[in-house]
């Protein structure tokens, strides 16, 4: 698959032939542009990276410091090679871009992952007019569509006051990096403290760092839960279910904050006791509007349902594509 | 229906059988009796006749939402529940709760549909859809659709009414024996205080075996032990009382409307008299298999013919109740010794004692396991001739000693998505086995895997699709697994040949190709 000498989808991963460059790769390249922090789109070991300036400090705590990063303000275009690379807002963590990516004239834009609705934490969202659009589709089914999240926020908090008067500890799954930071500001407003698991506290910070305004925390050290639990929010990633960590915060009741929780089955397989149905993704409606926005000519799907939304903009009669075979669903946010 | 929603609601977030059990008594406790009738008739597994096919339900909810019925159709294999599928594919409104009650929707919405044609149908359900939020539009589904699970059953509906009645659960659940219409008088005669006829309707629990996990040998002296076969039928006490006949299972349904012939034989047992044994098809000399009992307990009203081509029997094991007076603290040895002059005395010969076998060491009672697939049975039963009957599976005093399951090295040939808590993942499998030279379909599988496995099995099909029939997806045939399962009979309804039964996931042969599986024609030499 190819669309001119903007982009191509190679063995390894999305390349632009004209920037000599790799797009989000998982293997060492000699230039890597890096979409946002989180683990599947940064990769290690590059040899220089390009990202938005505000993903930088977030992909520097992850990469180390043998990678040369270079952090580029949104909306600021510079020329690597024979092409023009920017940056602008995806709405999906803070600092998440969608790259662009221009050769005379002909605009690709990689989309990362992305969201529409604000979050009160990440940049919003900006449309990027473009020729070839490639867009995640992990939540590419119609029976996506996310409730405000004000209402789950309300159920959040709800949740958390029922605990407390059951004496009960709160744990909320959230990915270390961007979840756990987004459901912060939808914690105010009840009284008790929120602790964060060692894996997401130090991003808490990066995110202050960078004027995000979120409630106080404190970091859930073994001493910190030997002082008891009972009735604060705990915030961890979602590998700590089933763990000797969890148990240390019994009594205590599980809820999980993902997309996925808006399916029933999944909600029950996964043995959570509650769950928040907050995305840091596009859903169904997002995604239609988000490609009709861009006035894309051609479509490149990626992750999760990208099979059933290349067929359903086919249908439409768009020349859409699936970029990788691997179709892995069920990924966690 | 806003007290339903909540309580389904309820029931849906916890599994915790306390949780639920407590959600449902606050619901019966607080609800008007004609909506409490309803939500038990529906919370039992009960549901009208079907009012509208699921097939126009699709294509409506296609045509308003403006997508192709395909991109329908994979929507409901990833969530795994039509009603809820078609309900979230519903365009959102942001709906306050809906003010009628349960009665009101199920007898003024739901019902009068069976009268209307295809277009009025249609109408009202989309008014009915658009007027109701996401989570009662998915419960008004259910109640058309059907499979109303929400891990609630008769069982746990009737412990939480007999606790509002106080009565014992076994009476309630004889209340609810038979067809309950879900209206108010009826539920209200629910809470009537016991009767005698409820007394002699009411069966005991069932002492159950556990599966043995030692060598016999640390049970202590054979002789201490009460040796039998262990039948391959359906576990059932059989109840004479007051000239009344009753038949409960296992799982506590009574059965005995589906066999006439055990009545009209048991009214040759004095009055006051429980028996404990299993049902078998029998075709004189030895059990049929269990495919064709099957097919006799799901005939609520069995005809002539089949009555002739599946006769039963009833193998008793125990003695229960004798002239109206409960035995079970006697130990087995007496119980027996009772048991013995009532079976003699019996007519007929649907009625047969549980032989004991004889053995001098527990490497005799080994050598008569090893032929229990020739006698069709499932291996043996050891129970302390001292034991009193007890209840569930508890103690130490039965144990069940199976023979060892069959067991083949098949490859997965198809897979399709599991539903409920298996949502959205591959996990239902056909396994195929050679048959000159080709590899055929002989057994699905559900069970045995981990969840990790199932992930991993999971993305296996995922890559290695090569073609899709609807939900169903033909994979390379690559993976070997190790099936065990427990009968095995020559078929001719089966493409390979074969039927088997309760088959389930061993492990995975990462270490097998499928060129290694086995042959149908050698597993057949296997059939006695």
């Amino acid at each position: 698959m190819q669309f001119g000498q903007l982009l191509e989808a190679r063995a390894g991963g999305l390349y632009s032939p004209a920037a000599d460059a790799w797009i989000d790769s998982r293997r060492p390249v000699e230039r890597a542009l890096i979409t946002h922090a989180h683990g599947d789109h940064l990769g290690y070991s590059h040899k220089q990276a390009w990202c938005s300036a505000s993903c930088a400090p977030l992909a520097a705590k992850r990469l180390g410091a043998k990678v040369q990063l270079h952090g580029i303000p949104y909306g600021e275009a510079f020329r690597m090679g024979e092409a023009w690379i920017s940056f602008h807002p995806a709405g999906h963590i803070l600092g998440s871009a969608q790259i662009r990516i221009e050769v005379d004239g002909q605009v690709a834009v990689v989309s990362g992952d992305y969201k529409r609705g604000r979050d009160g934490v990440s940049q919003p969202f900006e449309v990027v007019p473009c020729d070839v659009f490639v867009s995640e589709t992990t939540f590419g089914l119609p029976c996506y569509v996310w409730p405000d999240p004000r209402k789950e926020g309300e159920r959040l908090r709800a949740w958390w006051r029922s605990n407390q008067e059951q004496g009960a500890c709160s744990v909320l799954l959230a990915y270390a990096l961007g979840k756990a930071q987004r459901v912060l500001p939808l914690l105010e407003g009840v009284e008790g403290p929120i602790l964060m698991h060692a894996s997401a506290d130090p991003f808490v910070q990066l995110y202050r760092d960078q004027g995000v305004q979120l409630p106080p925390t404190e970091r859930a050290t073994a001493e910190r839960i030997k002082q008891g639990v009972a009735g604060a929010m705990v915030i961890a990633p979602p590998s700590v279910q089933n763990t000797p960590w969890l148990r240390k915060l019994r009594p205590c009741r599980l809820a999980m904050a993902s997309g996925w929780m808006q399916v029933r089955g999944v909600r029950r397989r996964m043995g959570y006791d509650d769950g928040f149905i907050l995305s840091d993704h596009v859903d169904w409606p997002e995604l239609l509007q988000t490609v009709k926005d861009s006035g894309c000519s051609e479509l490149w799907c990626t992750h999760g349902f990208a099979g059933p939304v290349a067929r359903y903009f086919r249908e439409q009669g768009l020349k859409a594509q699936v970029l990788a075979a691997d179709e892995t669903r069920l990924e966690m946010e | 229906m806003n007290g339903f929603v909540t309580l389904c609601m309820k029931l849906d977030a916890t599994r915790s059988t306390h949780l639920k059990l407590d959600a449902l008594k606050d619901y019966f406790r607080s609800a008007e009796d004609g909506d409490a009738a309803w939500a038990l008739y529906y919370l039992m597994g009960n549901k009208p006749r079907r009012l509208v096919s699921t097939t126009l339900l699709r294509e409506w909810v296609a045509d308003a939402q403006e997508l192709p019925l395909w991109l329908v159709e994979e929507t409901y294999e990833h969530v795994g529940d039509l009603a809820e599928c078609l309900a979230a594919l519903w365009p959102q409104g942001d709906t306050a709760m809906d003010p009628m009650s349960l009665k009101q929707v199920v007898e003024t919405e739901l019902l009068p549909l069976a009268k209307c044609n295809e277009q009025e149908k249609r109408e009202r359900l989309s008014s009915i859809w658009s007027r109701f939020n996401r989570e009662e539009r998915f419960l008004f589904n259910k109640l058309i659709t059907g499979g109303f699970r929400m891990g609630v059953g008769r069982s746990l509906s009737a412990r939480a009414l007999a606790e509002l009645a106080e009565l014992e659960a076994p009476v309630m659940e004889q209340r609810l024996m038979g067809a309950f219409s879900p209206d108010a008088a009826s539920y209200r005669r629910l809470f009537a205080e016991e009767t005698e006829q409820d007394s002699l309707a009411r069966p005991y629990p069932f002492f159950l075996a556990k599966a043995l996990d030692k060598e016999p040998q640390e049970l202590g002296p054979v002789e201490e032990w009460q040796a039998e076969w262990k039948w391959d039928g359906i576990r059932a006490q059989l109840l004479w009382r007051g000239g009344q006949f009753h038949l409960w299972s296992r799982g506590e349904e009574q059965i005995g409307e589906r066999f006439p012939e055990l009545e009209t034989y048991s009214m040759g047992l004095p009055d006051g008299t429980v028996l404990d044994g299993e049902l078998l098809a029998w075709d004189g000399e030895a059990p049929m298999s269990f495919q064709e009992l099957s097919r006799r307990v799901n005939r609520q009203k069995p005809g002539k013919k089949i009555l002739r081509d599946i006769p039963v029997l009833f193998m008793v094991y125990d003695l229960l109740e004798a002239g109206g007076e409960d035995l079970r603290a006697l130990p087995l040895r007496e119980r027996r010794q009772r048991l013995l002059p009532i079976l003699g005395r019996l007519g007929g010969d649907r009625f047969r004692i549980s032989e004991t076998l004889q053995a001098q060491s527990w490497e005799q009672l080994a050598e008569l396991r090893s032929h229990s697939r020739e006698q069709r049975v499932e291996g043996l039963m050891l129970k302390r001739l001292d034991s009193p009957y007890g209840s569930g599976r508890r103690g130490d005093s039965w144990w069940k000693w199976k023979v060892d399951p069959f067991r083949v090295d098949a490859v997965l040939l198809y897979a399709q998505a599991g539903h409920g808590r298996r949502a959205g993942l591959y996990t239902d499998y056909t396994f195929g086995l050679w048959k000159e030279g080709e590899l055929l379909p002989f057994a699905k599988a559900y069970s045995g895997l981990s969840d990790e496995e199932l992930k991993e099995v999971d993305r296996f099909i995922r890559k290695h699709t090569v073609e899709r029939f609807g939900p169903v997806r033909q994979v390379e045939p690559h993976l070997v697994v190790e099936l065990a399962f427990e009968g095995l009979q020559a078929s001719k309804r089966h493409k390979s040949g074969v039927a088997v039964r309760f088959p389930r996931i061993i492990r995975i042969r990462h270490d097998k190709s499928p060129a290694e599986a086995d042959h149908i024609e050698e597993l057949l030499n296997r059939v006695t």
